[in-house]
């Protein structure tokens, strides 16, 4: 009886849920369309998955974009390291406030004018010193990487600050020199944070539309560019296909790495537990 | 557990006698400042081999500046810090034949509780069985071995601590530092670990200076306490030295409850002298003379409240007590601290040992006296 009544909170739940996830659901039943027209139903058919293999221009630019969302998510979180431990480990040093402030200013920025700009100095970089040749993946890649830099140093420096200095003294301590120190305890101990600034800027260069759009020549259109251009001359169901299969693959991601960490959890419960009783 | 601190202490004396208490660590002249704000301000100290010293203050007194100092973690501004003769003041960490056990005991929670212990080891370079072999002998003196495959996180507040200090050990250093090493353990557990750490270290024959701002951690650990304030040494001695004979009015206040009496010396013989003290009905009587300069006459009378006593009659003769009001007890069950009005207002603190179960005692605003013998208190200099 109870479980029936009606409640405002249930609904507003799932008044939410719908909200959320009802666009991907009816993505990922048109995926499954038919027809060739994308609003209209016309019957249960995989054959756009098959067209979607077939489609060699979109496999590239999906090809293209996953190249280009790894070297700049690499770079970025190897830059964005550094930065923060010039930030976080050298507090005094002339000029730091002005440092951090910054290194994270890209992240108010508007897409449209660090595209802008990016574009602005390449064309200008390749008159004077004639390097960028051409744009292109590099340029992508160079615009990707910069402002991917401001969220992996975000990321990793507020991992950085909250972990206790006196391990990295204790290593120095124990007769490790600094570079030592760092790689076998800072590293391991912030990996995670790395390893979410790498996913973070990996998701953020895989999406991103507007800069690419800036920066970007001939034979270096990215799976967004690819997509946004199609719609303008009429979605194919293909689209639709391409993003269940993206939004499968993100699920499996999410869902696995939460089964993970939960399953640590329980285990670090356990053993704490045990070393209670013991 | 304080005759077993009392034995040690006697043993390490002799020992130090022997070894005419050889200096390990020489602090010569060290003074840091951070930015323009002085925090460690001309200490020169000597460490003797084998001895544990504590460092003692408040916060904000520099005690673990000096200590970082000597770590290598910060370098002095000024003076030079030389270990077993070598000159160590701008040597970095990593070279210096000193570890230390951290505050929060900065276990690496990546390692297993084996792999932490054999950190520095293994920074020398040693053979694998060398390591193994030295990693086992450490985690059986802290008791650990059967935790040796444990993360840190796994492991209890104590356990962790054992487990820094074995690692700490491992490379037998010359100098072992401890950074408030029972700072993060429960108050039950804290004593237990006191005396614990002290068997360890004697066992192992290291030389130990430990920081903390708990004088009786200090007092149950240490050998030789030094106290600090402000980034100055005010005092170093034995436990009974810096509780007993007080060199300052900061150092009596410090350490335990102290009465303080301001006065004026009125009269002051080879073997006695007498306070004059406007607080008080009768003048003190002192069972010793002190060689004071005659222009400076204005003294401080340090009585500890346990060395008062408390009765409902006038005590005999006609110094070294006063009459009063009880204004407040608490009871702590082992004794009662009675605060006592004095006729000036003067609030004075006194033990009373609670050795009968439910004796007759004073109660509130109650008349009393308190009364002291000729050599309870000590004369400080204001």
């Amino acid at each position: 009886m109870s479980r029936r009544r009606f409640s405002l909170s249930t609904l507003c739940f799932w008044l939410g849920i719908v909200f959320l996830y009802a666009p991907m659901l009816v993505l990922i039943v048109y995926s499954f369309n038919s027809s060739r027209l994308v609003t209209v139903w016309a019957g249960w058919s995989t054959k756009w998955y098959g067209e979607l293999f077939r489609d060699e221009q979109l496999m590239t630019a999906v090809w293209r974009s996953f190249q280009v969302a790894f070297y700049a998510a690499t770079a970025a979180v190897l830059i964005g390291l550094l930065a923060s431990v010039v930030m976080v480990r050298y507090t005094r040093f002339k000029g730091r406030t002005l440092f951090s402030g910054m290194i994270t200013a890209p992240l108010v920025m508007p897409d449209v004018v660090i595209g802008l700009s990016m574009l602005l100095l390449f064309v200008a970089a390749a008159q004077t010193i004639g390097w960028p040749p051409h744009r292109g993946l590099l340029t992508v890649w160079i615009a990707h990487t910069t402002f991917c830099i401001a969220y992996s140093t975000v990321v990793i420096s507020s991992r950085l600050r909250e972990m206790d200095q006196s391990l990295e003294e204790a290593a120095l301590d124990l007769g490790a020199p600094p570079l030592t120190a760092f790689f076998k305890v800072t590293l391991p101990i912030i990996a995670p944070s790395i390893l979410s600034a790498w996913l973070l800027s990996f998701t953020l260069s895989l999406d991103d539309v507007v800069i690419a759009s800036f920066v970007t020549g001939p034979g270096a259109t990215t799976l967004p560019i690819e997509v946004f251009s199609s719609v303008k001359l009429g979605v194919t169901p293909k689209v639709n296909a391409l993003a269940t299969i993206i939004i499968g693959i993100v699920s499996m991601v999410a869902l696995g790495s939460w089964f993970v960490s939960r399953r640590m959890d329980e285990r670090h419960k356990a053993s704490l537990r045990m070393a209670a009783g013991a | 557990m304080a005759i077993s601190a009392g034995a040690r202490r006697q043993q390490n004396e002799m020992e130090h006698q022997q070894r005419g208490s050889e200096t390990l660590l020489s602090i010569e002249g060290i003074s840091k400042y951070f930015d323009d704000a002085l925090a460690v301000d001309n200490v020169s100290l000597d460490i003797r081999k084998g001895e544990i010293f504590a460092l003692l203050g408040a916060s904000g007194s520099g005690k673990s500046t000096l200590l970082r100092m000597m770590a290598g973690f910060e370098v002095p501004t000024e003076g030079r810090i030389i270990l077993d003769g070598e000159d160590i003041t701008w040597q970095p960490p990593y070279q210096r034949q000193i570890n230390m056990m951290f505050q929060s005991y900065a276990l690496f929670p990546h390692m297993t509780v084996e792999q932490n212990v054999a950190f520095g080891l293994r920074q020398d370079k040693l053979a694998r069985d060398v390591i193994a072999e030295r990693v086992q002998r450490m985690l059986k003196l802290v008791h650990m071995e059967k935790y040796a495959r444990r993360k840190p996180h796994q492991l209890s507040g104590g356990q962790r601590q054992r487990v820094a200090l074995a690692r700490s050990l491992a490379k037998q250093p010359k100098l072992l530092l401890l950074d408030e090493p029972m700072g993060a353990l429960d108050k039950k557990l804290r004593t237990e670990m006191q005396l614990e750490v002290v068997d360890i270290l004697e066992n192992v024959g290291v030389t130990c200076v430990m920081v903390t701002h708990d004088q009786e951690e200090a007092m149950t650990m240490a050998d030789r306490i030094a106290i600090m304030d402000e980034g100055y040494i005010q005092q170093v001695g034995s436990p009974v030295d810096v509780y007993e004979s007080p060199v300052n009015r900061m150092v009596a206040e410090f350490i335990g409850s102290v009465n303080l009496f301001e006065g004026e010396i009125i009269a002051d013989e080879g073997d006695h002298m007498r306070l004059h003290c406007a607080d008080l009905e009768r003048e003190i009587y002192i069972g010793h003379g002190v060689s004071s300069s005659a222009e400076d006459l204005a003294m401080l009378y340090a009585l500890r409240p346990e060395k008062t006593w408390l009765s409902l009659q006038q005590p005999e003769g006609d110094t070294n007590w006063s009459s009063g009001i009880v204004h407040d007890i608490a009871y702590l069950g082992g004794h009662s601290v009675y605060h006592v009005r004095l006729p000036s207002g003067k609030i004075v603190q006194c033990f009373l040992a609670n050795t009968e179960r439910r004796a007759e005692r004073p109660t509130w605003d109650d008349e009393v006296y308190i009364h002291w013998s000729d050599d309870s208190g000590v004369v400080i200099r204001p």
